[in-house]
């Protein structure tokens, strides 16, 4: 072993250290907080109480802001799919002129029409069209938003697929509805699932629409009512923020988990998946 | 044959790709309406909206808000001659600049080269040696090992909510036991006050690095092995590896990776969440600066004025980036 490869050794685990350490040190108070009495700030090694917990379940907006978040996420989900598989559809097999420059023209929107750069019309839209404080009006919003990158995706699964499977379930006649229930969706299910866990990680962590969009405290989302916890001195209730911040989290682990075991992340245009 | 290439597809004739049936062309229309209607009316209507909006003195409250007037293009030239707005573009630059084309590339690109599976170094082998002893060292366990921690710590900082990602931000650099100062003894030391901006972009790097981290990983395993060799042959040390062979062979990727992340950076409204703008607007990034023009501060106009160009800047990035998307496709 020469020394200059001993040297690029103790390089390599010297980055490592300090990547491990840069990445890993803000996310410990995530794991100290939620499980130490009385919670500050600061990291210090938990006490192992559930105390929080129990007070989380006392809070009256923790828990159904979290069903209200599942509840949001499951409809923009179940529109988007639906609607994104029926227009991907479409667009992989009927010859439109144009079809590719529609296509990425819809995906330039989308990337170029932000939340945050759409804010004050979006705002004024909900306004106008009384949508306001509605669920079904962040739904909508939100569903406009993520399409054009569903269509996208899910065309993209939908060209590879042969199409020798569609014409033989034709020749057995076959309608459109039923070739493509029977036949090309359970063909691509694996782009279904993407598009799907995609749509929920984005709606449940999603802060701006929510936080825009809705007037009534009981309607919220786990997004926001995160930042509404306060002790009666006015001060942010940490005891509730960090543990609140876990529980919160948890779900998007597991489906990210689920997403790496089972499909591996790719690259879709380069959309953020 | 050559009417079936004018003529829509109809039944039994479908040229193959087709979908066969009769009124395909109103049928694969009636399969894309809902998502027009959707799109139209949820994305790009309410850009089009900004345009106008942008044009009136149109107010949350007051009479401005029942009856907005048209004031032309005042709000976009006071726009540009406001200080508020000009400093908080030329923050967002920085952010953008800093945290983005320097941070998250540079250190997703390292984390890519360090580990990505083929060995740091093959051991020489004479030439015309057989070989019988492989030359790659077998990936060691280890190694695997701590690739697979490191990745998984990276990947977590990006799919954490960002509501959450903003506490533990606040957890980390404020005052009252941050963690920080409890590692460099700097007690009672708040980072997001004394240096906003800096605090900011060491924190989006750390937010958003995983991206970068996966594509220049399936960048790296797209450069052939063979150049690499030939490189190793010709005596090519770690660097003149990189730079000669490695990152011509992913410009694109380089390119495309920039857009993207600095497309992203520009839109996020996290720095909201863990600031508020604060301290004295010094944090106060375009999307937060939008926030509180538009609601606090109750200007809707002069906000959408703000919004439009942001929006031009988005399109900009975009176009740039399908621009190369399509050449490749």
């Amino acid at each position: 072993v020469s020394p200059a490869q001993v040297l690029r050794r103790i390089g390599f685990y010297v980055f490592v250290a300090a990547v491990t350490a840069f990445f890993a040190l803000p996310m410990l108070w995530l794991v100290t907080a939620p499980f130490t009495r009385n919670p500050t700030l600061a990291v210090s090694w938990p006490d192992f109480t559930l105390g929080n917990f129990r007070h989380l379940t006392d809070d009256p907006d923790a828990l159904p802001s979290l069903y209200n978040s599942a509840v949001l996420a499951l409809w923009t989900m179940l529109v988007t799919v639906a609607v994104a598989a029926l227009a991907a559809y479409a667009l992989s097999r009927v010859r439109v002129p144009g079809r590719d420059g529609i296509l990425y023209l819809l995906l330039l929107l989308s990337s170029v029409i932000t939340g945050t750069a759409a804010m004050v019309p979006i705002f004024q839209l909900m306004v106008k069209l009384h949508l306001l404080d509605k669920d079904i009006g962040v739904i909508l919003v939100m569903t406009g938003g993520l399409l054009p990158a569903a269509i996208f995706i899910l065309k993209d699964f939908m060209d590879t697929m042969p199409k020798s499977y569609e014409e033989s379930a034709r020749v057995f006649g076959a309608n459109s509805f039923q070739v493509l229930g029977h036949v090309v969706l359970p063909n691509v299910r694996p782009g279904l699932a993407t598009i799907a866990v995609w749509a929920v990680v984005n709606v449940w962590g999603n802060f701006l629409m929510p936080f825009l969009l809705y007037r009534t405290p009981e309607k919220q989302p786990a997004a926001v009512t995160l930042n509404n916890f306060y002790t009666e001195g006015g001060q942010p209730n940490l005891a509730l923020i960090s543990t609140f911040s876990l529980l919160y989290s948890i779900p998007v682990v597991l489906m990210f988990l689920f997403v790496s075991r089972r499909y591996g992340f790719r690259f879709h245009g380069g959309i953020k998946a | 044959m050559a009417p079936q290439d004018t003529l829509p597809a109809r039944a039994g004739t479908a040229a193959p790709g087709e979908v066969p049936g009769g009124g395909d062309r109103r049928q694969g229309l009636a399969f894309v309406l809902p998502a027009l209607l959707l799109i139209t009316v949820f994305l790009v209507l309410p850009a089009l909206w900004t345009l106008y909006l942008g044009l009136t003195d149109y107010r949350l409250t007051g009479t401005q808000a029942a009856h907005p007037k048209v004031v032309g293009l005042s709000n976009y030239t006071n726009a540009l001659r406001d200080h508020d707005f000009r400093d908080a573009l030329g923050r967002t630059l920085l952010f953008v600049f800093g945290s983005a084309i320097i941070g998250q590339n540079l250190l997703g690109f390292a984390l890519a080269w360090t580990l990505r599976s083929t060995p740091v170094a093959t051991p020489h082998r004479p030439p015309g040696s057989t070989p019988v002893a492989t030359p790659h060292r077998p990936p060691g366990s280890t190694r695997r090992w701590v690739r697979s921690v490191v990745e998984t710590l990276v990947l977590l900082a990006w799919i954490l909510p960002g509501v959450v990602v903003a506490w533990l931000w606040i957890a980390f650099l404020k005052d009252q036991g941050g963690t920080l100062d409890a590692i460099l003894h700097t007690p009672g030391r708040d980072w997001w006050f004394d240096h906003p901006m800096g605090s900011l972009i060491v924190f989006n790097v750390w937010r958003g690095t995983a991206f970068s981290m996966m594509l220049f990983t399936a960048a790296l395993s797209s450069v052939p092995p063979s150049q690499l060799e030939a490189a190793r042959l010709a005596g090519a040390g770690g660097w003149q590896t990189l730079r000669d062979v490695v990152i011509p062979g992913i410009r694109g990727h380089i390119l495309t990776n920039t857009l993207l992340i600095s497309l992203w950076t520009f839109n996020d409204f996290t720095p909201y969440l863990i600031t508020k703008g604060e301290p004295h607007g010094a944090s106060a990034v375009l999307p937060v600066y939008i926030y509180l023009t538009a609601l606090p501060g109750e200007r809707l106009g002069f906000a959408s004025a703000i919004s439009l160009i942001m929006l031009l800047i988005n399109l900009l990035l975009a176009l740039a980036y399908v621009r190369i998307l399509r050449r490749r496709a």
